[in-house]
């Protein structure tokens, strides 16, 4: 069974967290991981650096853009992960744009995925429809689970047409923003988190963006599977370098 | 076949709407309703009463004898850079500000890399009583400071973009993310055929007005509605998308593209997507662009701030790859001769991003007898700082 869909089986709350690959450091990489999962994380979101990141504010964007200039490439970010299931038995998910992706050749980028031993992509610029008719069997040929996005402007036919298209989980973008905009919750998030439990979905949702700390974990994770914490983590790598990730982590629960 | 947008926005392979879901309901309200919008009596009326009495349409097509009699052939300049704003972007903005009222939407951004475009837009805002944030790489501002000014004038709030290399491609970035965080009031006015469907249709419909009287004009002329070529400059593609629009499906009509090779095109600064470019996705849209063997986008380089994109729109990226366009490029010298030819033959100083189509005819020849059309885009104003470094005037 996919390691994603184990993960979420239990009661546990899951809290997952993001990463830029390269950051702060090009080699950085698999010691931030390793510590991650020492710490008790969830599951991990490896993000892919682009030039251009437009779902992105300016603090995954300056990680992506320092990412790149330190020597980030795909080629290399397998490379540096091609032990990693030695060390590692979390949940590992490859967040990214579609154009790297696009450019390393789909198969071919699936195909390494699974040698490594990847469980799922966040392609958040590939919709729903071009998945489908396109990628989602080299997807499935590779056991990738594909991570569709929702936001508070979604559409109820929509959410039930990518719940439909989702195995696993549902990420639930808190907001309409782009990452590290907004802190926090309001009544907003409120409603958007009461109609979506609601729903009754079939796949579980883990909400992501304007996660930061133990209470907007809380908030977040009342009504669904789980939180994930991007900007605030690459905030803290970006002041304390890749020490102290495990004091990062234990102040969030 | 058609070279226009299938109902989906794909032209062949290219095209499409590769967007992340936030702004999934901006571009579907967008999709649902912009034919629609664009049909309506009401509609058609208000967009041709202001192309007519506020920009100054129809723009004359204009034979011009003595730049004919050098090249011998017959060319007729489309005189875009007699718009109101000096170039051919007015007739999207007016478009698209009449969308934006019928959207309902109070705010309005737009990205701009020279100044052109933000112009274009701050003016029709100004025209409509419209908050309008304009969206400019802070390279750009530097380099641009008239069209900024001009800008705060019509009552527009420029916004640095700060990100990345700071020029056309991240005003874009952060206008698009400007609509990510704003998705219900904000309408997003992009200034070219690029962007996730339905922009580059919707601008190419917008920008049509040209190729539509050139017929008109040319009947008059000449006594017949096709010229035999049509030239165009192509940046993104919006001036060259209205110039081809209503000859794309007569295929006797010959259709060239005229890219900015800058110091040459595998001098490393160049904008020639078509022969450097790969296909790939940028701002939402499937086409060639300049790109690392990695999928990192590169940033291009021409003397001509206006055809400084990484891609094309997906329309040029199928008249390229099919085969229905011919693309030539043209380097910042070749452009820049051109352009002063162009002062010293007929009496108008050109936009540098027009003199690349106008250099064409020092290498590309053409019968006696042919018609050719070229798209004037605009005037070269704004460019004087430019020619002057240049020519040392």
């Amino acid at each position: 069974m996919n390691r994603i869909k184990q993960k979420l089986q239990g009661d546990k709350k899951i809290l997952s967290i993001y990463f830029t690959a390269g950051y702060p450091a090009l080699n950085d990489t698999v010691k931030i991981i390793q510590d991650l999962e020492k710490s008790g994380v969830d599951l991990i979101e490896i993000g892919l650096p682009f030039s251009d990141p437009l779902a992105d504010g300016p603090t995954i964007q300056s990680s992506s853009t320092a990412a790149l200039k330190n020597g980030m490439t795909t080629t290399l970010l397998f490379e540096q992960l091609k032990d990693i299931r030695k060390s590692v038995s979390i949940p590992l998910i490859l967040m990214g744009y579609f154009n790297p992706v696009l450019q390393y050749g789909v198969e071919a980028f699936c195909q390494k995925c699974e040698e490594i031993g990847i469980d799922g992509l966040i392609l958040p610029d590939l919709p729903l429809d071009v998945y489908q008719e396109e990628y989602e069997t080299i997807f499935k040929k590779h056991g990738l689970i594909n991570v569709f996005l929702i936001t508070p402007q979604t559409s109820d036919a929509r959410i039930k047409a990518i719940d439909d298209a989702s195995e696993g989980f549902i990420y639930m973008v808190s907001s309409a923003s782009t990452t590290g905009a907004k802190e926090g919750f309001g009544t907003e998030q409120a409603s958007y988190f009461e109609r979506i439990a609601g729903m009754k979905l079939k796949n579980p949702q883990i909400v992501g963006f304007g996660i930061s700390n133990a209470q907007t974990f809380q908030q977040a994770t009342a009504q669904t599977k789980g939180a994930i914490i991007g900007s605030a983590f690459i905030k803290h790598l970006t002041q304390n370098g890749v020490d102290g990730i495990s004091s990062f982590v234990g102040q969030i629960r | 076949m058609s070279y226009h947008a299938d109902e989906r926005g794909y032209y062949g392979e290219f095209g499409g709407a590769f967007i992340p879901e936030m702004l999934y309901p901006n571009c579907e309200e967008l999709r649902q309703n912009y034919l629609q919008i664009m049909a309506e009596p009401s509609f058609q009326e208000e967009f041709h009463q202001l192309l007519k009495d506020y920009v100054g349409r129809p723009t004359p097509l204009y034979y011009a004898e003595r730049l004919s009699k050098k090249y011998n052939t017959k060319i007729y300049l489309k005189r875009e850079d007699l718009c109101h704003t000096g170039a051919h972007k007015v007739n999207n903005t007016i478009g698209q500000i009449l969308m934006a009222k019928r959207l309902g939407k109070h705010r309005i951004i737009a990205e701009t890399g020279a100044g052109q475009h933000g112009v274009a837009t701050a003016t029709v805002c100004a025209l409509m009583g419209i908050e309008c944030v304009v969206y400019m790489g802070e390279i750009d501002i530097a380099r641009q400071a008239p069209n900024v000014a001009r800008m705060k004038m019509l009552g527009a709030e420029v916004r640095p973009a700060t990100s990345g290399s700071k020029t056309l491609k991240d005003a874009t970035n952060e206008a698009i993310r400007d609509w990510i965080n704003n998705p219900v009031d904000t309408h997003y006015i992009i200034g070219s055929v690029v962007g996730p469907h339905p922009y580059p249709d919707m601008v190419a419909r917008f920008q049509s007005v040209i190729s539509e009287e050139v017929k008109s004009q040319l009947l008059e002329k000449e006594g017949r509605e096709n010229p035999d070529f049509v030239v165009a400059c192509v940046g993104g593609g919006s001036n060259a998308a209205g110039a081809f629009y209503h000859f794309l499906d007569t295929p006797e009509v010959g259709i060239i593209a005229v890219e900015a090779a800058g110091k040459g095109i595998h001098s490393g600064e160049s904008a020639a997507t078509s022969a450097l470019g790969k296909v790939g996705i940028i701002h939402g849209s499937k086409t060639l662009l300049m790109q690392t063997p990695d999928g990192q986008i590169t940033e291009p380089y021409s003397i001509s701030a206006g055809l400084d994109y990484p891609g094309v729109g997906p329309l040029h990226a199928h008249l390229y790859t099919s085969g229905r366009g011919e693309f030539i490029s043209i380097t910042d010298d070749e452009a820049m001769k051109a352009g002063l030819d162009l002062c010293k033959l007929e009496g108008i100083i050109p936009a540098i991003e027009s003199s690349h189509a106008l250099a064409i005819f020092k290498d590309r020849k053409f019968k006696e007898n042919d018609v050719v059309v070229v798209n004037l885009s605009g005037r070269g104003d704004k460019d004087l700082q430019n020619y002057i470094d240049y020519f040392k005037l």
